[in-house]
């Protein structure tokens, strides 16, 4: 492995670059917002801003082309400088541009550059436009790092950066002090997600004594060091199992499930293209993306992958159920947002990784678009986000709302958009998963999809097509966006309807599956992969089966939910009605953020304040220290009375001085 | 050049007491000059502290730059100085805070100026001679010396309760400074009647103690630097000191003063009786465990953020102990260069909250709110130090937590997995209680009209602040000018470490000859 590895190995010096225009973008206008403030001109603000990322997307591209020509399994790479070398531990500024890194480049550079330039149009007002744009090329920079890198060590350098970032967005108006709050509170629960990160990555140096991706695989790969992965345990657990899912801890933090998902609804406090690009598009999709890049390590567990199957699917189904009864439209897509990250782990945890890291892509197509749509509603309607008081924005806003549509029917998976290629992939390869317990996986998936179905036609029924429930003040002013903000909305709508071909189902007419055999060179196969190939007629009769069921099902959700929300609008409050504690524990978000505060957050501060503070610290550990104070004065106090002054009181003390000696000498002889 | 080698270490470490003798002569009404001279007095040791730096030579793990001379013969008392790579980089750093805390004071310290700068320059010499000193009797001359000054500061110019707290201070201090002094004596006869270093290392590693006496003396010492760390319980004098401080006096006794604890460890009471350090594992990594853990939570509900602060302190030191008892050479890098990255971050902070509580006198966190909004590049580099602080990758903090973590997980000793774990938990805190106070004091409407008005930094204090923020970036992102410099010095002290414990059944005969001496 090792020699092949240095083969493969196509060394460039060019590479760094995709990383570091972002930053030095950052750099240009975080300085020229400190040193110039409001004088900075917004159009020098943008050339630098969006143009460094679009140069970065070039660069992306010209790797791409690279990529193509080399021979399968080749990659590019560059060490860029020696950063932590201590004994026999290293870890590099190295980065790494596969066909992985590839992918998620042109994601990050290619979705990232289209969201900078609609930033331009919707923070056209904002005083601190220079502050906005540095943090969102710091962020660029960050997840680029996070992409590219050759190690782990590098790549938590990126993870922790994206997390800064999001926590400088979140909070950009930080006046608001539930906005500042929503921030301090994503990095909180995302330093927990670290820590299992950390340990995962402690775990890894202490057994392989690298965190190098090809060294670590080089690694795995010899049978001497295999023995060891399946017999060693940590802890009672087997090694690779406990590497995993400590990593896998970081991926719930990162990526937002079950239980560590409660800070990404609140992050929607951030500028609605920070929730697009950062919340939707690339950094939450992060714990998908080190899943895909570690897949040789996850396959040595099956424990591991049928922990991250199920918790993908159950956050997939368990966030899906509140996106039903929000009214922010924000809120709405932070839940699916958390659910279709479910989706991804579900895959994941199926093996299918290509299936996976597919999803992630077209996701970040479509859900992008959501975002950006729902800002452009938000923009043109003065800053309104409740559905409640929106309604018949098609003719408003037009563009706004046909792609927005565009985006609604990838997401629910309606044939052939690519949300229905990229899902329907995923169900199939869950219930085909090697490591069992398929059907429930299926069936759980199957129900989440078609919850997708039932809350995102009821957010485009009560934005973009019921009666005007408008305030008249602001449908006067509501309007169009310009067209900063509609050039990405409507390549993004084309991405969202022909984003499935990149990877046309093989059974399907005209399928070629080139996106998984792209990454075919990067993902190793499923142990029992070859399994599946048995009774193929079948198979795949089955197949077509179940993709006509789902996408029945789909639309069939679609239409009834549309139905009553364009004719009988008074079902809606009588289906509420009915299912009451269950509607209210979706409303509630089944108050998990008040347990997390009555079980967590408050006894902490209790016990800090009033246990450790208070009693041990003021109390016993500072009493200890001024009693003996204390103590010392006394004795002081009492043994000043000796010191009478009086002749005769010493003279006889010096008796019983004497006496005492004599008597020791004595008895001691 | 050849005599500039002979004495460099010897300017750098009196340059400061020459201000001070300069400064004695001034006229005491000219403030601005005493402060000038004691800027120039602490610049120039920088720069020759830099020369240092530069020339020293990495490849070696001995003394270098060093000089001896007799000072009392009959006691075999030397002075004699040098650096290692364990030293370097703290005589560094405290070469760079120097000219800092001068910068710092400018307009803080109106009182009895001369007074102030005399004894702040008399305490950078205490401070670096104790970091270079190689002659025990030097270096707890030095190490008494450093206890002084920092009692008038508290006491003459600190808060309200500056008395109780100077007291604190130097009574806590004391305590353990007498055990080691005891020690220290015994090991003078040991060694056949020498305070050298070098020629008790070497009788030490010729006949080791038995493990009983190891065990006494390393407790000696141990319970002296444990105080200075301070590692919990004997962390209470700390809060009081940093509160009632002034933010000079904050700023070294956090950034330096704390790391003679540390250092007493790793220079002293470790390889000194390296089987009874070993034994201690259990007992120091938990109660740095404890340090790590209640020094955040105790962090996180102060309502004082130089109080919060102080605690931190003890939550950060927790982890270079951690370090240093995990006996690997990542941990060991680590938990030097974290000495280093907590005298960056902390005496920013010191520093920042100096910088808002002259502006308001308060330091009550309900007291602000808002303040980024009259103060945009003050939040700029409290964030950037916070995050520091925090240990963001890419920032200094990252690498010695990280380095510590790595080096106890990996550690051969008994449940250091667990240690490192636990430990670990300490980086979740962290992030709690300085982005909770950020969020307190940074973010949310500027409501109280007295902090509408609040003036942003001004050019000295971008100044000292830009200064340190190169540092903390630097060894965030190039770690390796500094590990590089440290790297051969603490490989040879953790095979050091591992090479000398005792056999299982230590050999009775030689051991008895030195015990019956004193």
């Amino acid at each position: 492995m090792e020699p092949a590895a240095a083969q493969a190995l196509h060394a460039v010096n060019w590479l760094v670059w995709i990383p570091v225009l972002p930053l030095i973008g950052f750099l240009f206008n975080g300085l020229g917002w400190i040193i110039l403030r409001q004088r900075l001109t917004r159009s020098v603000v943008n050339l630098v801003a969006v143009g460094l990322v679009f140069a970065s997307f070039a660069l992306s591209v010209q790797g791409f082309l690279l990529l193509r020509e080399l021979p399968e399994g080749a990659f590019l790479g560059q060490t860029v400088f020696p950063w932590i070398q201590v004994g026999d531990f290293t870890a590099n500024f190295g980065l790494l541009f596969d066909r992985l890194s590839c992918v998620m480049c042109l994601v990050v550079t290619g979705v990232g550059g289209l969201i900078h330039l609609y930033s331009v149009g919707y923070m056209g007002h904002d005083p601190a436009y220079a502050r906005y744009f540095s943090y969102l090329n710091l962020f660029t920079f960050a997840m680029l790092t996070l992409v590219m890198a050759d190690n782990l060590v590098l790549m938590f350098v990126g993870w922790e950066g994206v997390g800064l970032c999001s926590y400088l967005l979140i909070g950009f108006w930080y006046e608001d002090p539930e906005k500042a709050a929503a921030g301090k509170k994503a990095f909180i629960v995302n330093r927990i997600g670290d820590f299992g990160f950390l340990i995962g990555i402690f775990t890894i140096v202490w057994l392989m004594q690298t965190v190098d991706f090809h060294q670590m695989q080089a690694w795995t790969a010899s049978p001497g060091h295999r023995f060891l992965l399946e017999h060693q345990t940590l802890l009672g657990i087997a090694v690779p199992t406990f590497i995993c899912l400590a990593l896998f801890v970081g991926a719930i933090g990162k990526s937002a499930q079950i239980p560590l998902y409660v800070w990404l609804p609140d992050a929607m406090a951030g500028p609605t293209p920070v929730s697009a690009l950062i919340h939707a598009a690339t950094m939450v999709t992060a714990g998908v993306y080190m899943i895909g890049r570690l897949n040789f390590l996850y396959l040595f567990s099956e424990t591991a992958l049928l922990v991250v199957a199920l918790v993908g699917v159950a956050t997939a189904l368990y966030s899906a159920t509140i996106g039903f009864t929000q009214n922010d439209i924000k809120k709405v897509l932070a839940y699916s947002t958390v659910s279709q990250l479910g989706f991804m782990f579900t895959a994941m945890g199926a093996a299918a990784f290509s299936a996976g890291i597919f999803h992630l892509v077209t996701h970040a197509f479509f859900k992008a678009l959501l975002f950006l749509g729902a800002g452009s509603v938000i923009h043109g309607l003065s800053g309104e986000q409740d559905l409640r008081r929106m309604g018949g924005l098609r003719k408003k806003m037009p563009i706004t709302a046909w792609t927005m549509v565009m985006a609604w029917l990838a997401i629910c998976g309606v044939f052939p958009f690519a949300g229905f290629v990229s899902k329907d992939e995923i169900l199939w390869r869950a219930l085909n998963g090697p490591f069992g317990y398929g059907k429930l996986i299926y069936i759980i998936g199957f129900l989440a999809a078609v919850g997708t179905a039932i809350y995102m036609t009821r957010l485009i029924m009560l934005a973009f097509f019921t009666e005007s429930r408008l305030d008249p003040e602001v449908e006067h002013h509501a309007h169009e966006s310009p067209w900063t903000m509609w050039v990405p909305l409507a390549i993004l709508a084309v991405l969202s309807v022909v984003g499935g071909f990149l990877n046309w189902p093989l059974i399907l007419p005209g399928g070629h599956a080139a996106f998984e055999h792209w990454l075919e060179p990067v993902m190793a196969l499923p142990p029992e992969a070859e399994m599946t190939t048995l009774g193929v007629e079948s198979t795949h009769s089955m197949e077509i089966f179940l993709m006509v069921f789902s996408v029945a099902a789909a639309v069939a959700a679609i239409i009834m939910v549309g139905v009553i929300y364009a004719r009988r609008r008074e079902l809606t409050d009588r289906i509420a009605a009915a299912l009451g504690p269950l509607y209210r524990a979706s409303f509630n978000k089944y108050w998990v953020d008040e347990i997390y505060d009555a079980l967590v957050v408050e006894p902490c501060k209790w016990i800090s304040y009033f246990i450790l503070f208070r009693f041990a610290d003021a109390g016993l550990v500072d009493g200890l220290a001024n009693g003996l104070g204390g103590l010392t004065r006394a004795l002081g106090m009492g043994l000043r009375r000796i010191q009478t002054g009086l002749v005769r009181n010493y003279a006889f003390m010096f008796l019983i001085g004497v006496l005492g000696i004599l008597a020791y000498f004595y008895w001691s002889r | 050049m050849e005599l500039m080698d002979k004495y460099l270490i010897s300017w750098i470490v009196f340059l400061p007491l020459l201000g001070a003798g300069i400064i004695l002569l001034l006229d005491g009404t000219r403030p601005r000059a005493i402060r000038t001279v004691a800027l120039f007095a602490m610049i120039a040791s920088f720069l020759v502290s830099i020369q240092l730096f530069l020339r020293f030579d990495s490849q070696l793990s001995t003394y270098q730059f060093v000089q001896r001379v007799d000072w009392i013969p009959a006691f075999k008392i030397t002075y004699q100085v040098g650096v290692d790579g364990i030293s370097l980089l703290l005589v560094m750093l405290t070469t760079l805070l120097g000219p800092l805390v001068i910068l710092s004071s400018w307009s803080q310290v109106s009182d009895r100026v001369k007074e102030y700068h005399v004894f702040m320059l008399l305490m950078q010499t205490g401070m670096l001679g104790a970091f270079a000193a190689m002659d025990l009797f030097l270096f707890y001359v030095f190490w008494e010396l450093m206890l002084i000054p920092m009692y008038f500061l508290i006491g003459v110019w600190g808060g309200p309760r500056r008395i109780y707290a100077a007291i604190k201070f130097f009574l806590f201090t004391m305590f353990g400074s007498v055990l080691m002094l005891i020690a220290i004596i015994y090991l003078y006869f040991y060694a056949g009647n020498d305070f050298d270093l070098i020629v008790i290392m070497n009788k030490l590693m010729a006949e080791p103690l038995r493990v009983n006496i190891q065990l006494w003396l390393f407790a000696a010492f141990a319970l002296a630097f444990a105080i200075k760390v301070p590692m919990f319980p004997f962390h209470t004098w700390l809060p009081d000191a940093h509160v009632e401080a002034p933010t000079a006096g904050s700023v070294i006794l956090a950034g330096v003063l704390l790391k003679m604890g540390t250092y007493g460890f790793i220079r002293f009471a470790m390889p000194f009786f390296p089987e009874a350090a070993f034994q201690a594992v259990p007992i120091i990594s938990v109660l740095a465990l404890i340090g790590i853990i209640y020094g955040a939570l105790v962090s996180m509900v102060q309502d004082d953020v130089k109080k919060m602060v102080a605690y931190s302190s003890v939550s950060h030191l927790g982890f270079v102990m951690l370090g240093l008892f995990a006996l690997t050479p990542q941990a060991v890098s680590g938990a030097l260069i974290q000495m280093v990255n907590h005298g960056l971050s902390t005496g920013a902070l010191f520093l920042l909250v100096g910088i808002i509580y002259e502006r308001r006198h308060t330091r009550l966190i309900s007291e602000f709110g808002g303040v980024s909004k009259p103060m945009p590049l003050f939040a700029a580099f409290f964030l950037i130090v916070c995050l520091s602080s925090i240990g963001l990758p890419g920032l200094n903090g990252f690498i010695g937590e990280f380095l510590i973590l790595l080096g106890t997980y990996t550690s051969a000793n008994p449940h250091a997995k667990l240690y490192a774990v636990l430990a670990a938990t300490g980086v979740i805190f962290a992030a709690v209680y300085l982005l909770w106070m950020f969020q307190r004091v940074m973010f949310g409407p500027c409501s109280k009209p007295e902090n509408q008005k609040l003036k942003d930094v001004n050019a000295r204090e971008i100044l000292y602040l830009a200064v340190l923020l190169v540092f903390i970036v630097w060894i965030g992102v190039y770690p390796r000018t500094f590990l590089s410099k440290t790297q051969v010095s603490v490989d040879n002290f953790v095979s050091f470490m591992h090479s000398h414990r005792l056999p299982e059944l230590p050999p009775p005969a030689p051991a008895e000859t030195g015990e019956e001496q004193p």
